[in-house]
């Protein structure tokens, strides 16, 4: 029998021009022990649902028609009091973020104990009893001592094993869990996962799983539900679907997913959710403003030289030096950047990847070591002029759309700003007709110069990034984490537009990434890093068939596998 | 095959709405058209302003034309009571200047007071707010340590302080004629630190956002990179503070003035008026104190209303 | 906790030093002591005797360090238009002035607080509603303003309560007298401490239903919500604590706020503390009470702070307990 029926479910948002239909029409159902997985991109509907069976829909929202079932009974009609007493009993629900989802001022025990007390007949010590038994079960050590800490003495990973402890302590019979692990690294996402799945079978718990990754779809569900603007538009076991998708959507959503295993030339277009944008007008590159990038002067070996490089920030500060704390975010790094080439930097959060590109950029100022762009050292660059004749050969592509355009400029004068800045054209009217045509170069189009960043969506204003960044005629591009912040299907475009701007302008770049099967898709060489130290520079290939460093040979392991997923579209390079 | 569906990352070639059908069509313009009192308010404070403004217009007689005051006239009561003049609405003061016009005089003289400092304060405290929040290190800890310092006391300490010191230096004769700009001084000096607190904590927000590392990845100097990017980013809660604080300047003049150190009785603020009505109080002569002072609150009440549906507005956490 | 507390206190005293260097200034830079002290007939030569017997011929430094040990030990020096010490001045005034402000703290407390929960759990209600409506109005009407409505309502038209002055006072202990010991002094405290607390109420009021909402939209509320735990725990035990932290920080800069606030109200009410001195000399330029009260002020609004910081120490365990 099933635990959880949802049958022609739809939510509506209100709002002050139209009714938002955040689900439409929506049908699935989980049996005890399984795990049924619902992917999409985001404006789905996924979370809409999780929240619509646990009864916590944001104002406006409600469910405008259809039914939830749980064990046969029907719960979406039941009166307030009625559906909190069902929260925690018999559903749990685990949030994305453990950061902020457990009270900062009570202590673990506190927390569980309060919630085994509001569900179980249980006296104080009993509770307490079960608590620590929770905290074991989710795998955190010594249970005894860890459970009377404040959540900010775990870690994030330990912090969401807490949360599911929390969602398990009056043995529910379903759990939503949304997001689970988005929030988290690679390693501790795998082991949040096993955790899950463990847990799922041992204790005959029907799971719900909202997610975008098609990896931790592969790698946990049973089934799975694949949502897209609101409706359900493929369903069934979780092999069928990723393995034989039968709706063009699912298609071309599987086609998107970047693959450890094998490296593709382009993606393939997914056109489904936005037409990927072709240039309106082709530009002679060689005759183009544009193209003068190309007419550096060109260096013998590398372009960039990294040597030694250290960076520490100061996290606690004293007027005494002895007292001073500091945290080494960068410890003697070393690489080369060959001209034309495309360099990877790999490695979870905190490994001081994002710190060396604002070091290479000059955001910060290193500690110590040194770096060569072409004959150039650049730490030891004092004259004005000459630093922003540096500046003008590096830029560099950020990683969430929605903060890296200033929301008070129009498009064109964020992209009109670093060329009148330099003095790269001569007159307004020059100006004009470049920032047009680099509008239409990352296929925007033209109009979109009038308008503000806040009417784009996320791969829009990516683009608009990138057009900021080549409005400088630079020679070498710095990304990081590009497209982390973006849908798959969107992730795939900018790739491919990275890739061809890249091809046309001769561009070297350094892509920063935590995503190892991206990285596999745009670089040529790959450094890995981990707590501020570069572990292996290899190949691109070379790293991923035969790793060189243990850290390296772990991360491999623990990504999810996407070997369930169709190959279709996808040709080998 | 890839799916293709009408959607199009090209942006369409449709002409871009006017500037007044995007305001009329804001999500902010109809929280303003949904929230009766704030349109009461708006209006209520359109005419108070237009009234001030247009005072020796619109006021029936002129308080300072010691040509046509008569001392004969002096405490009439308003006309709705015994032995009142119908030439006198809401009565007269002690000097037989008409309370209805004095009103009028009295409010412009505290809007521009209030306006005044406000703008002062304003420029001051974005200002170090913008540097200390941008500068970081040094620049901030002491520029927030004067503040720390100066939120020790409360505005009108300050301007009490400020006042004194002035008489000290000036003599109490001179004090009569810089008094409004003495008050402009004080009020200013005592309101700077929320812009600076405010602008300074978002500014550390501010900067650490892609598009400001972007412009410097750009190259563009650091006093551009706050004119030009931080500073539009930052205005909305400035707006809040100056609407609440132009409210929060009146009363505090109003206030400076009742207790005797504000403007002078030659040039009488609202807070003025009511402190030569105090003295009548007892004798039964409520209206001088009370009239001005309902205009006062009323103003204030204005403002603050206006104030307070700004700043939900603005705050998109309680959307 | 011992650390964290030094920090504190130094800091604390980096401020008292910064306020006496400016009330330092003001009295040795505002107007000439010495032209204050001696009458017009004062011989040139009797006025240098003074100035060298005052120590204002020393180098500045020394001065300042000078001022500060005596403001230490309370000698604030002579007051210009009393001709007495400051300190005897400011003794004999401080009941007063302690005495309704506490008063008006505690009536603040005790009815903003109450209100500003209950309006920020029920955002909608219709007594939320009324109760943000009053605050309008209470925080629109100046103090002064509200405390001349009161006198014209209850003392001149009803004739009910006093319109002035502590009334009758009991001495307590060798300096201080009390007026919550008679009837008539009870009753002269009533509208002088609402005048005085009706605006810090409002902002408690305000802030703490500001605060309750912005907590309530967190995510370890919802996931709290999302365990089934029932509201009053929700409300109380995981909601209130954490409005507690920037609740008691705006509280403690309030309270301090009344004890300068009630210059206006002394004023109104004719009562005899410390603020009614302070703007008789601000209109008479009498820099040392004004130095004093300056000082005065800045202490209590620094010891106020750093009981707030140690009581932030004893809410928030991440300041207790470190990162493992």
């Amino acid at each position: 029998m099933n635990v959880l029926d949802i049958k022609n479910l739809t939510v509506e948002f209100p709002g002050r021009k139209s009714v938002f239909v955040a689900v439409d029409d929506v049908d699935m159902s989980v049996e005890a022990g399984k795990i049924l997985g619902v992917v999409g991109e985001s404006g789905a509907g996924k979370s809409t649902v999780g929240n619509a069976v646990i009864g916590l829909l944001q104002e406006p929202g409600h469910i405008a028609g259809g039914e939830i079932f749980l064990h046969g009974k029907r719960i979406d009609q039941l009166p307030y009091k009625d559906k909190r007493l069902l929260r925690g009993r018999k559903i749990g629900m685990i949030f994305q973020d453990p950061l902020t989802s457990l009270d900062p001022l009570q202590t673990v025990e506190s927390q569980l104990v309060e919630t085994i007390r509001t569900h179980m007949p249980f006296s104080g010590n009993e509770a307490r009893k079960r608590a620590v038994e929770l905290i074991d079960a989710v795998g955190i050590p010594d249970p005894e001592e860890r459970i009377k800490q404040y959540p900010h003495q775990f870690s994030g990973g330990m912090r969401q094993r807490v949360v599911i402890a929390l969602a398990l302590c009056a043995e529910p019979e379903l759990v939503i869990a949304d997001e689970p692990t988005t929030a988290l690294d690679v390693s501790i996402q795998a082991q949040i996962l096993e955790l899950m799945k463990k847990l799922c079978e041992e204790r005959n718990v029907a799971m719900l799983v909202i997610t975008h990754d098609m990896g931790v779809i592969a790698d946990i569900t049973d089934h799975v539900a694949v949502m897209y603007h609101g409706e359900l538009v493929e369903y069934g076991e979780t092999t069928q679907v990723l393995g034989a998708p039968k709706h063009p959507y699912t298609q071309s959503l599987i086609s998107a997913v970047p693959r450890p295993d094998i490296r593709v030339e382009r993606f393939p277009v997914v056109n489904y959710i936005e037409k990927a944008g072709t240039p309106q007008k082709q530009i002679d590159i060689s005759t183009h403003w544009l193209g003068k990038s190309r007419d550096y002067e060109k260096v013998e070996g590398p372009l960039v030289q990294i040597r030694g490089l250290d960076m520490r920030f100061e996290t606690r500060g004293s007027i005494f030096p002895s007292r001073r704390k500091y945290f080494q975010a960068v410890k003697k790094v070393s690489f080369d950047i060959q001209e034309g080439e495309t360099f990877g930097l790999v490695g979870e959060s905190g490994s001081g990847k994002s710190t060396i590109a604002r070091l290479v950029t000059g955001l910060y100022q290193p500690s110590g070591g040194s770096i060569l762009f072409g004959k150039t050292e650049l730490t030891s660059l004092k004259n004005r002029k000459d630093v922003l004749a540096m500046r003008r050969q590096m830029q560099m592509i950020f990683q969430d759309p929605y903060s890296s355009l200033n929301a008070r400029m129009r498009v064109r004068d964020i992209i009109a700003e670093p060329i009148k800045f330099h003095k790269l054209a001569s007159g307004n009217s020059e100006v004009r007709q470049i920032v047009d045509d680099l509008l239409d170069h990352v296929g925007l189009g033209v109009a979109a110069g009038q308008k503000f960043p806040h009417e784009f969506s996320g791969g829009q204003r990516q683009r608009i990034s990138i057009a900021r960044a080549l409005a400088t005629r630079p020679r070498f591009l710095i990304c990081d984490e590009p497209t982390s912040a973006l849908d798959v299907s969107i992730q795939a475009q900018i790739l491919n537009l990275l890739k061809d701007l890249q091809e046309e302008l001769g561009l070297t770049m350094l892509f920063i990434s935590h995503d190892l099967a991206v990285i596999r898709q745009m670089c040529n060489r790959i450094g890995v890093m981990r707590h501020g130290e570069l572990c292996e520079v290899s190949g691109c290939d070379q790293l991923f068939e035969a790793p060189q460093h243990a850290y390296t040979r772990e991360l491999l392991e623990l990504m999810p596998s996407m070997e369930l997923l169709s190959r279709a579209n996808l040709e080998s390079a | 095959m890839p799916y293709v569906s009408n959607e199009d990352a090209k942006v369409d070639e449709q002409t871009a709405p006017g500037r007044l059908t995007k305001i009329l069509d804001s999500d902010m313009f109809h929280s303003f058209l949904r929230s009766k009192v704030t349109v009461v308010a708006a209006c209520g404070t359109l005419f108070l302003f237009l009234l001030a403004l247009l005072a020796p217009w619109v006021a029936p007689h002129n308080p300072f034309d010691l040509a046509s005051i008569s001392i004969m006239d002096a405490r009439v009561p308003p006309v709705w009571m015994e032995y009142s003049d119908p030439r006198f609405l809401l009565g007269t003061d002690d000097q037989g200047r008409d309370l209805l016009s004095g009103i009028f005089y009295g409010m412009r003289i505290s809007l521009i007071v209030g306006f005044c400092s406000v703008a002062a304060a304003a420029v001051l405290g974005i200002t170090l707010g913008l540097v200390a929040g941008y500068m970081g290190g040094r620049v901030d800890a002491v520029i927030m340590r004067i503040a720390d310092v100066q939120l020790t006391f409360p505005a009108i300490l300050i301007a009490l302080l400020i006042d004194g010191i002035a008489a000290g230096v000036f003599g109490s004769i001179d004090r009569e004629i810089f008094a409004f700009y003495i008050l402009i001084v004080s009020l200013s000096l005592s309101f700077w630190v929320q812009y600076a607190r405010t602008v300074r904590g978002s500014t550390m927000v501010e900067k650490n956002k892609e598009y400001v590392q972007a412009a410097r990845v750009i190259g563009i100097p650091s006093a551009i990179i706050m004119a030009r990017h931080i500073l539009p980013n930052v205005m909305g809660p400035v707006m809040v503070i100056a609407t609440i604080n132009l409210a929060l300047a009146i009363v505090t003049e109003a206030t400076l003035s009742f207790l005797g150190v504000g403007m002078p009785p030659t040039q009488p603020s609202l807070g003025t008026l009511i402190a030569i009505g105090n003295d009548f109080l007892y004798s039964g002569e409520w209206w001088i104190a009370i009239f001005p002072g309902l205009a006062l609150a009323l103003l204030v009440l204005n403002v603050n209303l206006l104030g307070d549906w700004l700043r939900d507005a603005l705050n998109p956490k309680l959307r | 906790m011992i650390g964290f507390a030094t920090r504190r206190l130094l800091q604390a005293m980096i401020v008292m030093l910064v306020v006496a260097l400016l009330a330092f200034t003001m009295f040795r830079f505002v107007g000439d002591p010495v032209n204050q002290m001696v009458g017009i007939e004062t011989s040139i030569e009797e006025r240098e005797a003074l100035r060298e017997r005052l120590g204002l011929n020393d180098p500045i430094p020394v001065q300042f360090f000078r001022f500060v040990t005596q403001a230490a030990q309370f000698n604030f020096g002579t007051s210009y238009q009393f001709r007495q010490p400051v300190s005897d001045l400011f003794a004999k005034r401080i009941p007063a002035t302690l005495e309704l402000s506490f008063t008006s703290a505690l009536f603040a407390l005790v009815v903003g607080i109450p209100m500003g929960i209950y309006a920020g759990l029920n955002r909608e209600s219709a007594v939320s509603k009324l109760f943000l409506s009053v605050s309008l109005i209470g925080i629109s009407l100046p103090t002064f303003f509200i405390g001349i409505l009161l006198i014209f309502l209850f003392s001149v038209t009803l004739q009910w309560l006093p319109s002035f002055g502590r009334g009758e006072v009991v001495p307590v202990g060798s300096w201080w007298t009390t007026g919550f010991l008679t009837v008539s002094g009870l009753k002269a405290l009533i509208l002088p401490s609402i005048t005085l607390g009706l605006y810090q109420m409002t902002l408690i009021m305000r802030l703490i239903r500001a605060e309750m909402l912005e907590v309530i939209r967190t995510d370890y509320i919802k996931f709290a919500r999302a365990r089934g735990l029932p509201d009053r725990l929700v409300n109380f035990r995981h909601a209130l604590k954490n409005t507690l932290v920037p609740v008691i920080t705006i509280t403690g800069l309030q309270l301090g706020a009344i004890i300068a606030f009630a210059t206006i109200t002394e004023t109104v009410f004719q009562w005899p503390g410390m603020g009614l001195m302070f703007l008789q000399a601000v209109q008479n330029v009498d820099i040392p009470i004004m130095s004093a009260y300056l000082l005065l002020t800045a202490f209590l609004f620094v010891a106020i702070n750093f009981i707030v910081d140690i009581l932030y120490f004893f809410i928030d365990p991440r300041l207790r307990v470190g990162r493992p």
